[in-house]
């Protein structure tokens, strides 16, 4: 079994060709499905299980978190009051966030009489917003340590009786399939039973999947119902792909034709690479974590282009 | 320096001739010909920006009437001699939806009727009205039933209001998948009844809850007994609204109890209902959805020309101007370009801004009607109670 994550990510799969990547990649099962993104939809797998050879194992991560909620309240009232909090400094940092960025197009639109004074003061505010990400992840990831301090998992019956029971079903599988979904719901339900130790193995990734696997996760909408939405940093993810930013159905949700709003996007998170993943998209992830040449990023001028080799 | 070449206008009409005056000039024309015309056009007839109305039969004098303001809104249709076809030609910008009727005189005789060309008609609780769709409108799609959106539930809610003095009935929506072990934000909206049946709420409510545009959303559609006495700014219904129907609702749902997950809503007097509630229980609600708000205001004296019913709300208005203050954290306005309140309402976004409140305000090229009004929901609503699709990805 490789020590090293082996990890590829995928586009959409509306138009599914699951079947066809695992076969190439010489992998015939047992595998484990998380689809906890689904929420509620989560044992609606009959197609994901199809496309596995009918050797997938559901963790039912969802389910066992709500079952975990409803056998432990006080952990649940916890997990609330956690959410709660981060529910609003999301909020405020989105405000700082929305102001910082409408600084940054209004300076854009301005008329430089020296091209440099205009360029330092772009520079100066693209400073702000990399800052207001950056301290914001800090104070998301520091919500996140006190709350499983002050929880004690290991010490909570139910939640290590969970935890090992995973472990068991994780232990005889070949590969691990993470599907799309709700990405806030799908890193709680990794988080909360610890999966990470256990991608020590192929992993298959697409939409939230794939960005949970990320160090940061980018929530972004250019094309939300009521006008474009900032792109905000949301949480850490588990960290097993390096230096990448994925962009799930990049056409679809991003204003990939404007290349000014792409760029700023591309140097606002470099020197991480924004991965733009779409419809038949596949990107193996090097066993180092990181991306491998010629997968779609978007580059310095805003463009959709290849990665080149390092 | 470039130019660009312009073609002399008598070319560019030659090339564009509507489909009116090509049937004007042919040869021979006959009422069998306009069968033929009118079997073979939808009606209005609309080529870019200009829509050609039609009116079959006999009459002495037949109008579009319409309620753009500044426009002329009598507008006489013209007969083609000798044939029982009657037809105007409006220019209507891009995207506009327009209500009309037609008005026709027979000797002393008037009568005002839908246009029996047209199959587009929008109906409010005052009756129904043809309608006239310019180029560039569309019918939203998530206005219509979607087989795929599950469907929430409609609960009759009635009691007995101390404050109103009077039995009243509510319709309380629980989007699909609804929970009681979840907590979900409210919306109160005025004239419930009328969004229900006039602006298809329901079903907009399902599609936006099932497309992720819209948080999952407990919705309570409140019903006024006499809404010109209601609803501008009158205590009692401040109470019911507060003391009475909220607290009544967090008794029975699982609601999240804070300003920032409750929204009042309205229409027309129905916005004014839902600002004046704002206004006299403070940190009731953390945001307003104002469609095509009865801002109506006065800058000197009291003149209104709104008639009796407008006295309270030019009196609130008037003093709110006076001494704005925030109500809302948030507040959705939307208007009507062609409606004459579309004055009041640009007016107001200023003063709203002024007291710290966020306000996105968005204006259509429609009028005071209830199909307007749902056109405007998604906007509204999304920004509102934005739903989950900022964290869903496929």
């Amino acid at each position: 079994m490789p020590t090293e994550p082996h990890i590829t990510f995928l586009g959409p799969q509306r138009t599914p060709r699951l079947d066809e990547v695992v076969a190439s990649l010489g992998l015939h099962g047992p595998f484990a499905t998380v689809n906890a993104g689904w929420q509620e939809r989560e044992p609606e797998d009959e197609l994901l299980d199809s496309m596995l050879g009918g050797r997938s194992h559901n963790l039912h991560l969802w389910r066992r978190m709500q079952q975990l909620w409803e056998a432990d309240p006080e952990f649940a009232e916890a997990d609330r009051e956690r959410r709660d909090v981060l529910e609003e400094m999301q909020q405020l940092y989105l405000q700082g966030l929305d102001h910082a960025m409408a600084a940054i197009t209004e300076l854009h639109q301005h008329t430089p009489r020296n091209a440099w004074v205009m360029e330092t003061a772009l520079a100066d505010t693209e400073r702000i917003v990399r800052d207001l990400d950056a301290r914001h992840l800090e104070r998301v990831a520091e919500v996140h340590a006190e709350f499983w301090s002050r929880t004690t998992p290991h010490e909570r019956a139910e939640l290590a009786e969970a935890r090992e029971a995973i472990a068991v079903e994780l232990s005889d599988v070949e590969a691990v399939v993470i599907p799309g979904g709700h990405v806030g719901v799908l890193l709680g339900a990794l988080h909360l039973f610890n999966i990470a130790p256990a991608l020590d193995v192929p992993v298959v990734a697409w939409g939230a999947g794939a960005m949970a696997l990320t160090e940061r996760v980018v929530l972004f909408h250019d094309r939300a119902a009521h006008g474009p939405a900032v792109a905000e940093v949301f949480a850490p993810g588990l960290g097993l792909v390096k230096e990448t930013v994925a962009l799930p159905s990049a056409r679809e949700r991003l204003d990939l034709a404007n290349h000014d709003r792409m760029a700023i996007l591309a140097r606002r998170f470099a020197p991480s690479r924004c991965l733009l993943l779409d419809a038949g998209a596949q990107v193996h992830v090097g066993a180092d974590g990181r991306l491998p040449a010629g997968a779609t990023v978007i580059g310095p001028a805003g463009s959709a282009q290849p990665l080149e080799a390092a | 320096m470039t130019t660009t070449p312009v073609e002399h206008p008598s070319k560019q009409r030659r090339r564009h001739k509507l489909a009116i005056n090509r049937l004007r000039e042919s040869e021979g024309l006959d009422e069998a010909a306009v069968d033929a015309f009118v079997a073979e056009h939808a009606v209005p007839v609309v080529e870019g920006s200009k829509c050609t109305f039609l009116f079959r039969g006999e009459a002495d004098e037949v109008w579009v009437r319409h309620r753009i303001v500044n426009q002329p809104q009598r507008v006489p249709m013209k007969r083609v001699p000798g044939l029982s076809l009657w037809w105007v030609t409006i220019e209507l910008p891009e995207g506009s939806r327009v209500e009309y009727q037609l008005e026709i005189r027979r000797g002393e005789h008037y009568e005002h009727l839908n246009d029996p060309l047209n199959p587009h008609v929008a109906h409010s609780p005052v009756g129904s009205s043809s309608v006239c769709h310019a180029v560039g409108y569309t019918t939203p799609d998530w206005v219509l039933h979607d087989p795929d959106s599950r469907p929430g539930e409609l609960h009759d809610l009635q009691f007995h209001s101390k404050a109103l003095r009077r039995n009243t009935t509510s319709r309380v929506y629980l989007p699909a998948r609804f929970r009681r072990t979840t907590s979900y934000p409210l919306l109160v909206v005025h004239d419930g009844d009328d969004y229900l049946n006039y602006a298809a709420m329901k079903t907009v409510l399902d599609n936006l809850i099932h497309r992720l545009d819209m948080a999952e959303t407990i919705v309570v559609f409140s019903n006024p007994a006499d809404r010109l006495r209601e609803y501008p700014n009158y205590a009692a219904h401040a109470r019911h609204i507060s003391a009475e129907l909220i607290p009544s609702l967090h008794e029975r749902l699982p609601l999240i109890d804070r300003p920032d997950a409750r929204c009042l809503m309205g229409a027309s007097f129905g916005g004014v209902a839902s600002l004046s509630v704002a206004y006299r229980k403070p940190d009731l609600v953390g945001s307003l959805l104002l469609q095509s708000g009865s801002f109506v205001f006065t800058d000197i004296g009291d003149e209104h020309g709104g008639g009796p019913a407008f006295d309270p709300v030019v009196k609130f208005m008037n003093r709110y101007r006076e001494r704005p203050r925030k109500v809302a954290e948030r507040m959705f306005m939307t208007c009507g370009v062609y409606e004459p309140l579309i004055v009041h309402n640009r007016s107001m976004v200023p003063v709203f801004e002024s007291t710290g409140t966020t306000v996105r305000y968005v204006e259509a090229r429609d009028g005071h009607s209830w199909e307007n009004w749902r056109d405007r929901l998604r906007d509204g609503l999304s920004w509102i109670f934005p739903g989950p699709q900022r964290f869903v990805y496929e």
